[in-house]
């Protein structure tokens, strides 16, 4: 009965373990986030424009809904920094001449906040000094419209607008080659022709606000002034992730918990319905003197709170030790100050109810036979079990089945509810394992198609400013490059009746070999000729499809307003996006040929000395390489994947061997007199096991396909889940991941049905077959 | 009550081989602090085609020493042979050999298994012997060739017996040990399983051991063996034996 119990309280450990660390990491989360954004008076609106006089701001703070407002400049400018291939960047943001911002302010980690009228200091994000080695005092080199500066590095800070930076043309941080600046407008101001102006625009809604209306309203104030469409909160990229991240783990913090705690309460219901019928006699004399009903049942009640305690204390010790695990790998990659994991005392309360609930649920059923046992009754011995043959028999089946393989059948046939319960459980721990390996097999595909399918550069260059399409020749004369193509991007906004939404429209070669549209099943749509093609999920929120008319309102230039058609649809994964040509572009937005970046293909010779030239150019905003970013993801996501894939692991492992050992040792102990039968007619030790175990084999056989489908399910769910902006997750179903995850199950069932057969091995027969049937 | 130290057999030219042999059997089990001797210097032989009945008062060793013979336990110290060779005591795989190829086995409560019907639990062993009897045939032997495809939950007290009769005999053992054969049966049906089994030996000539607290039961075997505390106490030769329908208890 110990390791019926200890197996039960493993299940419920994890059970309890899964809240602990998935609800607790997402109220640590969640918690920490409020906090940061309440400290920091995280903005409610951002709305980036070219250039307005600081006094517009005015007009904004008029506006119903806007409690408060801030204006800043931005820009980006280069780094001169060491031991880097790439060009670096920095995301320069102004900060107040006197005090702190209204909106959007810093947590200063280390040193200090800039000193009004001191020239040239700044204060970094943590992470870029983190990844560079950077503290107060030291400096760094930046070319800021054109001009190099030394600046002074005074403080380090945490922003939660920068919580996730990523450099221009990237898809995730590269914290080596791009900060975030904090730069007093004394000095960004005139350093970027931008005195008594302001490029970006930040607004703090009041509660009772529209925001919609709000948005519409500053779009109104901001047009003359080149404004490129206001955004909310939800649409800001940092917010996006964490936000993203907090969804994820409340989907599985919902799940899994439930699935663990679901095969407890089956556990349980099968363990002690077996102590009580094997404790007949005990319960009979126990009620001849005199102990009530609820006495016996609390009794056996006990059993089940021993199992939900010492699962508990495990869960909770595990959970916490757990929780702080995953809490510390968000913090490596989520910049929040004060993010640790928290554990509450509501949490561990929950987490435990939960389970004690589960646990009596199990046990009642059980319980309720034993407490309501009539004495005399309970004093003889059980009736026989009848046994017949059962449907598959009767289909046949039996008639190719020798004697023992005709046991094992009937014995699953005479509990067909038990056998599906146990195949179910088993099917469970299959479907964990199927659904964490889908994750990164989704994750993978999608990186992989984005990063060797549509991205076929070797650079990706932004310019800093529009330039004219000529510049293409100015690169291919440059050494090392074999292939240019540039491209054109334009903030616009996309109407369809009341349906809106600002994107950043991309121009593309109309033979674009270098980067390509490709949808979620690997082919090519090739590049429109005067329509646009849109993703699905921006189909999705425009109400729109193929032939349908969109209203395009450009935000830049002329900010001339088009009717285009959308010529298609691409199922894709990261962002979201509009293609058209971009000759198509030229003539909806009414500009010049020009282009916003260009895409490069380098002799690989020469591609050391074509990077140290283009940290040069001045007008060059950003370098990226897709393969680099590969390289990085690959280098993040393989520490990620160890760690969980481990977990899942041991969750899955958890499961099976619970419900697979428990089955078996049941199983034992209700036909111990038959298998020592068996060994006295000469039956060895192995063919006896076979015998035992063959039964287990069969659950477990049918749990694996169920278990796949389970998975399969399951997955789809959660792919279907989880769509935002950032990225959506590709349903992949590898039929490697679903063999893999049935070799481990497989595993888990041969230890279960070893520890059993050691034991099985010991038998005294001379002791068993002494026993009464 | 004779008190035997000698070997209950005194070799005379006539005599055939003994099937099985032991010689200076003990067995002692440590109960907590206390050891409790069950069998102390047992000497026996068993012939081919005899009918041995065991007597014995619960606790005289008796069933001690049928397992031991039967090799489902090992003696503390003394040694069994079977046909010359010497049963061994550490090897698991070979006493499961022996229990399998040679020795048939009738318990007290008759331990078919449940989930499968009279001529399946009869096949179960017959898959495993070398050269078994058909299970329908061994049935019967037994007098149940209309029940063959009945669960044991189907069959009286004594048809469930007879099956287990017919499981033991069907792989054609060189010995039957039978453990308190009607322990769980009323008198009639008892003396019908006696029957059975007194056929069986006559007919396929096994050698047979019954043991018994039951008195009455002992003038049907060619031999009759009284045990207490842990030894053999009195021996002695039925010069014919009873007609099972005379036995009366």
């Amino acid at each position: 009965m110990r390791m019926q119990v200890i197996s039960i309280a493993l299940v419920v450990a994890t059970g309890i373990m899964s809240v602990m660390t998935m609800r607790g990491t997402y109220e640590s989360l969640t918690w920490s986030q409020s906090s940061y954004y309440q400290l920091t008076r995280f903005a409610d609106v951002w709305a980036p424009l070219v250039r307005a006089p600081v006094l517009i701001a005015d007009k904004v703070a008029l506006l119903a809904g806007v409690e408060s407002v801030d204006t800043r400049i931005t820009f980006l400018a280069t780094l001169d920094l060491e031991g880097l291939d790439m060009p670096a960047q920095g995301r320069f943001v102004s900060l107040p001449e006197f005090g702190r911002p209204l909106l959007n302010d810093l947590l200063i980690k280390k040193g200090r906040y800039i000193v009004s009228g001191a020239p040239n200091e700044v204060i970094i994000n943590e992470k870029f000094a983190l990844a560079r080695g950077l503290e107060p005092g030291q400096s760094v080199r930046a070319v800021m419209n054109g001009r190099a500066r030394d600046l002074r590095i005074v403080g380090i800070a945490n922003s939660p607008e920068h919580s996730y930076a990523v450099p221009p043309g990237a898809l995730f941080p590269e914290d080596e080659r791009y900060g975030v600046f904090w730069m007093s407008e004394e000095i960004l101001g005139p350093a970027y022709d931008m005195d008594g102006a302001f490029n970006e625009l930040v607004v703090r809604l009041s509660p009772q606000a529209n925001p919609n209306a709000v948005l519409d309203g500053i779009d109104n104030i901001l047009k003359p002034y080149g404004g490129l469409g206001a955004y909310l909160r939800e649409d800001q990229l940092s917010h996006q992730i964490i936000e993203n991240e907090l969804t994820e783990i409340r989907i599985n913090g919902t799940v899994i918990p439930a699935i663990f705690l679901g095969v407890a309460v089956f556990l349980l219901y099968l363990v002690l319905g077996r102590l009580i019928a094997t404790q007949r006699n005990e319960i009979a004399v126990l009620k001849a003197f005199g102990y009530q009903d609820w006495e016996v049942g609390r009794h056996y009640l006990m059993y089940a709170m021993l199992a939900v305690a010492l699962g508990s204390v495990i869960g909770a010790i595990g959970g916490i030790k757990l929780g702080e695990g995953m809490v510390n790998l968000y913090r490596q990659y989520l910049d929040i100050p004060n993010l640790f994991y928290r554990v509450t005392p509501s949490l561990l309360v929950m987490a435990v109810s939960i389970s004690v609930l589960g646990a009596c649920a199990g046990a009642l059923s059980a319980v309720r036979k034993a407490a309501n046992l009539p004495p005399a009754e309970a004093m003889r011995p059980a009736s026989p079990t009848r046994f017949e043959p059962g449907p598959f028999e009767k289909m046949g089946v039996g008639k190719i089945l020798s004697a023992s393989g005709r046991m094992i059948l009937r014995n699953i046939e005479r509990k067909p509810i038990q056998g599906f319960f146990s195949a179910l459980g088993v099917a469970l721990s299959m479907a964990i394992l199927v659904l964490g390996m889908f994750m990164f097999d989704s994750v993978l595909y999608m990186i992989d198609l984005q990063f060797r399918t549509i991205q076929r550069e070797d650079l990706t260059l932004t310019f800093k400013e529009i330039m004219p399409d000529s510049v293409k020749f100015e690169l291919l004369n440059m050494e090392g490059v074999s292939a240019v193509e540039t491209y054109r991007m334009t903030a616009a906004r996309l109407k369809s009746m009341q349906h809106e939404q600002e994107i950043a429209v991309q121009g593309l070669e109309a033979q674009s070999r270098m980067r390509r549209i490709i949808n979620a099943t690997g082919n090519e749509i090739p590049v429109p000729d005067g329509g646009l093609i849109i993703s699905a999920l921006l189909a999705k929120r425009l109400h729109v499809g193929p032939g349908d008319m969109l209203n395009v309102e450009w935000l830049e230039g002329k900010r001339l307003e088009s009717r285009i058609p959308v010529s298609g649809i691409v199922e894709d994964f990261i962002g979201m996006s509009a293609y058209m040509s971009k000759r198509s572009l030229k003539q909806a937005t009414g500009d010049s040929w020009v282009v916003s970046g260009a895409f490069l293909q380098v002799e690989e010779s020469r591609r050391e000395a074509l990077l140290a030239h283009l940290k040069q150019v001045p007008g060059i905003a950003g370098v990226s390489s897709p393969e680099l970013m590969l390289q990085t993801f690959y280098e993040e996501l393989a520490k990620t994947i160890d760690i969980t894939t481990s977990f899942l692991l041991g969750f899955a492992c958890v499961i099976a061997i619970g419900v697979i050992y428990n089955g078996a040792r049941i199983s034992l102990s209700e036909r111990g007199r038959e298998l020592a039968s068996l060994r006295v007619m000469g039956f060895h030790r192995r063919e006896v096991a076979v015998l035992l175990l063959g039964e287990q084999a069969l659950v477990t056989l049918l749990g694996i396909p169920l278990g796949c489908w389970i998975g399969y399910g399951l997955s789809k769910l959660i792919a279907g889940a989880i769509e935002t902006d950032a990225y959506r997750i590709p349903f992949i179903a590898d039929p490697k991941t679903y063999l893999i995850a049935a070799i481990i199950i497989v595993l888990a069932a041969l230890a279960s049905g070893f520890a059993v057969r050691r034991r099985l091995d010991r038998f005294n027969l001379v002791e068993v077959l002494k026993s009464r049937e | 009550m004779v008190e035997s130290t000698e070997p209950v057999y005194h070799g005379e030219a006539s005599q055939p081989e003994p099937v099985l042999q032991a010689r200076k059997l003990c067995k002692t089990y440590q109960m907590g602090e206390i050891t409790v001797t069950a069998l102390q210097d047992v000497d026996l032989d068993l012939f081919q085609g005899e009918l041995t009945v065991l007597l014995g008062a619960s606790g005289s060793g008796k069933s001690t020493l049928l397992n031991i013979i039967g090799g489902l336990d090992v003696p503390t110290s003394g040694k069994v042979l079977y046909r010359d060779r010497e049963l061994p005591t550490q090897i698991d795989r070979e006493l499961t050999n022996y229990r399998r190829m040679y020795v048939g086995f009738v318990f007290q409560f008759y331990n078919l298994i449940p989930s499968l019907t009279a001529r399946e639990n009869v096949a179960l062993v017959t898959d495993i012997a070398e050269n078994p009897m058909d299970p329908a045939e061994s049935l019967a032997l037994v007098g149940l060739e209309n029940r063959i495809n009945h669960f044991p939950s189907q069959l009286s007290g004594g048809e469930q017996q007879r099956v287990a009769i017919a499981r033991a005999v069907a792989k054609k053992p060189q010995i039957l040990l039978c453990d308190e054969p009607t322990g769980a049966l009323d008198a009639e049906t008892g003396k019908l399983v006696l029957k059975v089994l007194d056929t069986v030996n006559r007919e396929t000539g096994t050698t047979t051991a019954i043991i018994t607290h039951n008195a009455d039961i002992a003038g049907m075997g060619d031999k009759v063996i009284r045990m207490s505390s842990g030894r053999i106490v009195e021996y002695h030769e039925n010069a014919q034996r009873i007609n099972i329908d005379e036995i009366d208890w």
